[in-house]
């Protein structure tokens, strides 16, 4: 439990530099968008290394690594929390379409990068 | 608090929130084919309560205990505790063993209901701010 832990403060980390970097560039890109896409960004990577990892290590029956790497380090990369809170922020600030657009978009590609990754290993 | 002192924050908030959501899907844990019931609170009660903090703080500025709180509790702890990749990971399982209203219904279930938490927990802060400032 501790390992997983671990992995998942690490994840955690990850997310806030990814986030900010990502949010950073497409700022400078696309100042007008205003659509939040570092997590979109991190919820698709976080999906598609998830299916591989279930793909390859559970798959292989090795939970050795299977849920340091998985629930730990992936789980804490990923978030949903700050998913709905930035639909909910877009919603608040009459911004509804966006928001609708902003849900949808990160759903079906993080389910389809989830399905690739488990297709690929599987 | 210094910017180091900050990234250890969003670790040691990650690692508690992911240490109470791997505790969780260890004793609960969704059967093959099953709506996945744990996840699903988890991610529902991670963003009320993402919601509920980010408005409360938004009271002042992102500096100080507030940025340390946002970073901590918010990054970490609430961003860890929560998870899109088991989520979505989920999804696929339930879409592959044929399960097709729980493969279709959880995932619109959960991002509706997750943002609707979130909606309803920063409106509430805000009105009782309101009721607060006005008395």
């Amino acid at each position: 439990m501790m390992l997983i832990a671990l992995a998942g403060g690490l994840g955690a980390l990850l997310r806030f530099l990814v986030d900010g970097w990502v949010n950073a560039r497409a700022r400078a890109w696309a100042p007008r968008l205003g659509a939040p896409l570092g997590t979109v960004l991190i919820n698709v990577t976080g999906s598609l290394l998830l299916g591989l990892v279930v793909g390859w290590l559970v798959g292989a029956g090795d939970d050795t690594w299977a849920l340091p790497i998985g629930t730990g380090l992936l789980g804490g990369y990923t978030t949903f929390s700050t998913a709905s809170v930035e639909a909910a922020r877009l919603i608040l600030a009459g911004r509804g379409l966006l928001a609708a657009l902003h849900a949808v978009g990160m759903l079906l590609a993080s389910v389809g990068a989830a399905a690739l990754g488990l297709w690929i290993a599987g | 608090m210094s910017r180091v002192g900050n990234l250890a924050l969003i670790v040691v908030g990650g690692m508690l929130g992911t240490a109470a959501r791997a505790s969780l899907e260890a004793a609960a844990p969704a059967a093959v084919g099953q709506w996945p019931w744990t996840t699903f609170w988890i991610n529902i009660c991670g963003s009320l309560l993402l919601g509920m903090l980010l408005e409360v703080l938004a009271a002042g500025d992102d500096v100080g205990w507030r940025h340390s709180m946002r970073l901590g509790v918010g990054t970490g702890l609430l961003g860890g505790f929560t998870t899109y990749s088991a989520f979505s990971v989920e999804t696929v399982g339930l879409l592959h063993a044929g399960a097709w209203a729980s493969g279709l219904g959880y995932p619109v279930a959960s991002v509706l209901i997750g943002i609707a938490s979130a909606v309803v927990a920063m409106v509430v802060v805000r009105k009782l701010r309101a009721l607060r400032t006005a008395s």
